[in-house]
């Protein structure tokens, strides 16, 4: 007989859907069936399934290939390499739990890292326009509840949020929104026409590049000052139309995301989103938010902040304070300048997404890796652990790209013998502190 | 001569890369999804080229062998996009302005066929870069 467990978290995305049903077998060995999920979210539950997976630690051999060696020899090789460098690079930490980042700062703070984690190379900008001007926000069921102004910014959530716009921000009936999509009105500025445009009402097809200054021009028109003819290739008539409707509107909503946070301009980029949404408070309610990637990146901005008061790129080398200064003690930058010693990811691929000249340097420090399964870092690693799939094989606890935190569940039994991450840092944190007493 | 043609070039998430990823960085899917250029047609008349041809991408900082595809989230000519991954990422330039967060959209590339070349996998692609290849 197989069982049903019902309101699972999905652990992949910031939207974190927690209507899942996954369906196990009767041993709570292997998951059966997952209903409510997008592609991407039942693609994640049903590669446990997978065949081959790494269920054992495995060390680097001088020739490339991989030995099998066990936890201690793993959990003795990192904490010595932690303990032997000045600093250390440890980086990742958006698909683990916030108890599991609570463990991995202490043993940053008793070795001397840097935490960093992927919003580095994802919202850090947004979170740097953050700091400087503060943002209007609310969560994503009062947008659900109460928006009918919609503005996709730089963002295409039908490819990187499946289940964004039916669960909250545009097919969804509301409190007062009783018309769901019909009552929507739903805008989309994007440099390519993506799939979240064909399901705007209206597109908006910006010049790659251009967002800063489409962005002056929308708050030009709201204070209904002049424009020149054309802006980022957008014709002035389509700015002021798009800004007057937006004033109609009882609540307005924008949705920004990596199209801002990646092209030139960055943290300005968001600086003027945030600005315009401000302005827009002069007419009627509207707030902003960021569409946060990994599923738990939100949670470790949350847990760096409470501790340390910054949300990334966290510099714990001086042991006793902890500093923070974007392109000096981001992993980017770090990793470029050669000015690391060491490298310790976690529940992340740098190997796949940061460039490659970061990479390189990587490659030639003892390095580190612990994830569920074989990826770029790890085949470049000189131990990889695996560990546990939180969300799936284990709970914690995760933070929405609106910052609620969501308890994510345990659906099955990890392959037997895997460790979890909390398991795993809480018995590196053991062995730093004997090496650190004995030294 | 061969010919070359230089675009704008934008990285991405797709939702092809998004299930690839998670069906396992050594899967067919996520190979099938990243190691793709995606470009306009008029892009790839004016290159000579036909659809699903292997293409040499080149930046300031590196170079890449990728498949040129057409999409149905259409570009503007001049303007290519490959999902974001270690294919993308042997290209995009790692300065950050001091912001942290390199230049993953918008910047010059030179796409120039290379039919009889092959794409390298998501691994081999990395170690290559890093010298950890054994050929």
């Amino acid at each position: 007989m197989s069982k049903v467990i019902p309101d699972v978290t999905c652990p992949f995305c910031g939207t974190l859907c927690d209507d899942l049903e996954v369906t196990v077998s009767d041993d709570n060995k292997k998951i059966i069936l997952v209903k409510n999920a997008c592609a991407i979210g039942a693609e994640k539950f049903n590669h446990t399934k997978e065949p081959g997976r790494v269920i054992r630690p495995r060390m680097r051999q001088p020739d490339g290939t991989f030995k099998d060696i066990s936890y201690e020899e793993a959990i003795d090789f990192t904490a010595n390499m932690l303990v032997k460098s000045r600093k250390t690079l440890m980086y990742g930490w958006a698909s683990t739990s916030c108890q599991a980042m609570s463990i991995g700062h202490e043993i940053a703070e008793k070795v001397g890292g840097v935490v960093d984690n992927c919003a580095t190379v994802c919202h850090g900008s947004s979170l740097i326009a953050i700091q400087d001007v503060g943002i209007p926000s609310c969560t994503l069921g009062e947008i659900k509840n109460r928006a009918d102004r919609v503005l996709f910014w730089g963002c295409n959530p039908a490819h990187a949020h499946p289940r964004h716009m039916s669960r909250y921000s545009i097919f969804p009936r509301g409190f007062f929104t009783v018309k769901g999509h019909k009552g929507r009105k739903i805008y989309c500025v994007d440099c390519r026409h993506t799939d979240t445009a064909r399901v705007a009402d209206t597109f908006i097809q910006v010049k790659q590049g251009y967002d800063y200054e489409l962005l002056n021009a929308f708050r030009t028109a709201a204070r209904g000052g002049p424009l020149p003819d054309e802006i980022g290739g957008v014709p002035k008539e389509k700015i002021y139309e798009v800004v007057e409707d937006l004033k109609t509107g009882r609540f307005g909503v924008i949705f920004f995301g990596m199209g801002l946070t990646h092209t030139l301009g960055r943290n300005h980029n968001i600086d003027i989103a945030i600005s315009f949404t401000r302005d827009m408070n002069e007419f009627t309610k509207f707030s902003i938010i960021a569409m946060r990637g990994h599923w738990n990146v939100t949670g470790s901005g949350q847990v760096l902040s409470w501790q340390y008061g910054f949300p990334y790129a966290v510099d714990l080398s001086r042991l006793n304070k902890a500093r923070y200064q974007t392109g000096e003690t981001t992993s980017v930058d770090l990793l470029t300048r050669n000015e690391v010693e060491a490298c310790f990811y976690i529940a992340s691929d740098p190997g796949a997404h940061f460039p490659i000249e970061a990479m390189r340097s990587s490659s030639k420090k003892p390095t580190v890796t612990i994830d569920p399964h074989i990826n770029c870092t790890t085949e470049i690693s000189d131990v990889h652990i695996p560990v546990a799939m939180v969300g799936v094989e284990t709970g914690g606890c995760a933070y929405r790209m609106d910052n609620v935190p969501i308890e994510t569940r345990k659906v099955v039994d990890p392959p037997d013998g895997l460790l979890t991450d909390e398991e795993v840092l809480t018995r590196i944190l053991a062995r730093v502190n004997e090496l650190l007493g004995a030294a | 001569m061969t010919k070359k043609i230089t675009l704008n070039l934008i990285t991405c998430r797709s939702i092809q890369q998004g299930v690839g990823m998670e069906a396992g960085k050594t899967s067919k899917k996520y190979f099938d999804a990243c190691s793709i250029i995606e470009m306009h047609e008029d892009d790839m008349k004016e290159l000579g080229i036909w659809q699903n041809t292997n293409v040499r991408v080149t930046s300031s900082t590196g170079s890449v062998v990728v498949k040129a595809v057409t999409t149905r989230q259409e570009l503007v000519p001049g303007l290519a996009h490959i999902p974001m991954g270690p294919w993308a990422n042997q290209i995009v330039s790692a300065y950050t302005y001091s912001t942290g967060e390199p230049c993953f959209k918008g910047f010059p590339i030179d796409v120039e066929p290379a039919i009889n070349e092959p794409i390298l996998s998501a691994v081999d692609v990395v170690k290559d870069a890093c010298g950890l290849l054994k050929k």
